[in-house]
């Protein structure tokens, strides 16, 4: 078997380093894979993501993308590892307009590159291109999410990761992000994404990790986790009973 | 009557500069910075000090009185003045920052603007000093209303200031990572942006400005080791007043505060003057705490 995209050693990870969330995760992305992480609260979801993505410090364990050491790694150079990553709430700058949010995410890139993937960026989200010159703040839920990942896109990056990206949106606004996340991975972008829509994000994953109390419990592809009465009972016990 | 607008005006635009720098630092590194109002003292001395190295070899451009020297000074001055600010960040904030607490930064500032002032008075001595002797002759611009040209050099620099300041945040790269960085420092991290850069320049921007008011108020008034406690109050009514983070808001409050100022001193004894800004802080945290232009660095919106 090939090497994985990411991959995720007993990675132990908290804002303080004598309370750890992220009790020693395990796992691994492929390439153009789309991963769902799912578990109760608590479980150390989005804390992973914002560990790998250099925001929570890594206290011990290992993340490599493309076979590259990344712990530990600036964050702000995420981006040009190839990682992007979409934060819950906040995930956009209410106080630019949307290009001046793109600029922003295209900042390490040359001038005209940066405009050059910006208007291809447009081109893709077509929504956005009509509100150009507003400030994000009007932006509805599901805009902005799309907002978000356009300009996570600006980097060409391998992987995008996405915390609970269907987090208050309309259902039917929620079917539009997970086509448009579907649509990213047949372009060859990996996803690993926290979701609390269970339901909807294991119809389109290939695999699904479930967390509880800040460690691995179970995964699979994703048809076999939405038919595991264990998982039910990790929501329901809330981690409490062993395997 | 006049007069006091004219005065108000002026004493409101060296505000305004000190206020700006001082509404760029605390928007983007989020903590009030007592020390801030220092930089404008140590600007200040730094100027009449490269002044004395150099002396007046070219003589003062008329009708102001000073020259390139003054001019060339202040650069010298602004640079100098942006060392000890990151001096400063570097050894004293950085540390604090790692602190959970946000007034352990804040007293932090105290100490430093303490240690600053002691500093020039130590280096300068106390005596009111100028950067140069020349006699001025007040111009009248209006009927009851006259004005040194030196006065007016200082409201043409502060406008240019403004509209140059309003150009590079909404027009650059640097401008724009500062607004963004003022706004969410985790999000613009995860963007690519180095925040540690962004804030160096912050530090720089806010210096220089710093200085540029500290020359003028020097320039206008006198160099004195107080200058900058006498503005600590004013500089934080004018930020509080236009909304931290906002840039134009600095400015409208920095004349506001100005204007306060110099017509208090027509109804109310001159040793009330002091108590201005502090009376205008206190209404606003009042009635309107997030400023009247409340925002983010970048100005109205």
């Amino acid at each position: 078997m090939n090497t994985p995209l990411l991959e995720v050693e007993k990675v132990v990870a908290g804002y303080r380093p004598d309370l750890p969330i992220v009790h020693g995760i395990s796992l691994n992305v492929g390439e153009a894979e789309m991963v769902t992480i799912i578990g109760p609260n608590g479980a150390g979801k989005s804390t992973l993501i914002k560990a790998i993505a250099g925001v929570v410090p890594i206290s011990s364990g290992r993340v490599a993308l493309g076979g590259r050491d990344i712990t530990r790694l600036p964050t702000h150079t995420m981006a040009a590892a190839s990682i992007a990553y979409v934060p819950q709430t906040a995930n956009v700058f209410t106080t630019l307009t949307i290009n001046e949010n793109l600029l922003v995410g295209a900042s390490s890139l040359p001038k005209a590159e940066a405009q050059r993937r910006i208007e291809l960026g447009y081109e893709n989200f077509p929504a956005l291109k009509d509100y150009r010159h507003k400030k994000a703040r009007v932006l509805s839920g599901g805009q902005r999410q799309m907002l978000a990942v356009a300009r996570a896109l600006l980097t060409e990056p391998r992987l995008i990761m996405l915390d609970e990206p269907s987090a208050g949106l309309s259902p039917l606004m929620v079917s539009e992000v997970f086509q448009r996340l579907k649509a990213l991975v047949e372009t060859g972008v990996a996803i690993l994404m926290v979701e609390q829509n269970a339901k909807a994000a294991l119809a389109i994953s290939h695999r699904t990790y479930v967390f509880a109390e800040g460690r691995n419990r179970i995964d699979g592809p994703s048809k076999s986790i939405a038919e595991d009465p264990e998982v039910a009972s990790i929501y329901l016990g809330a981690g409490g009973r062993k395997r | 009557m006049l007069q006091a607008l004219a005065d108000g005006i002026l004493s409101g635009s060296i505000i305004a500069l000190g206020a700006i720098g001082l509404t760029l630092t605390m928007g983007i590194l989020r903590f009030a910075n007592f020390a801030h109002a220092e930089l404008v003292t140590w600007g200040a001395y730094m100027a009449l000090a490269v002044l004395g190295l150099t002396g007046a070899f070219l003589g003062p451009i008329a009708p102001f009185s000073f020259g390139i020297p003054l001019i060339f000074a202040t650069l010298v001055a602004a640079v100098l003045t942006s060392l000890l600010a990151l001096a400063i960040d570097w050894l004293v904030y950085r540390p604090l920052r790692q602190h959970t607490n946000h007034l352990t930064i804040v007293f932090g500032s105290f100490g430093v603007s303490l240690l600053v002032r002691m500093v020039i008075l130590l280096i300068f001595g106390g005596a009111a000093q100028y950067y140069s002797r020349t006699l001025q002759i007040a111009v009248p611009v209006l009927p009851g209303m006259r004005i040194l040209p030196d006065q007016l050099f200082t409201l043409g620099i502060t406008a240019i200031i403004v509209v140059g300041l309003h150009f590079f945040l909404q027009k650059t790269r640097l401008g724009l990572a500062m607004r963004a960085l003022a706004e969410n420092p985790e999000l613009a991290r995860v963007n690519g942006l180095d925040t540690r850069v962004v804030v160096r320049w912050t530090w720089v921007i806010g210096a220089s400005l710093a200085t540029v008011a500290g020359v003028l108020y020097g320039l206008t008034v006198q160099l004195r080791p107080e200058i900058g406690f006498h503005l600590i109050l004013p500089l934080f009514a004018a930020v509080i007043l236009g909304g931290v983070g906002n840039v134009f808001g600095a400015v409208i409050g920095g004349l506001i505060v100005g204007l306060a100022e110099s017509f208090a001193v027509l109804i109310v004894p001159a040793g009330y003057k002091m108590a201005v800004p502090f009376i205008i802080l206190l209404a606003v945290l009042y009635l309107r705490p997030t400023g009247i232009f409340a925002g983010s660095v970048g100005g109205a919106k």
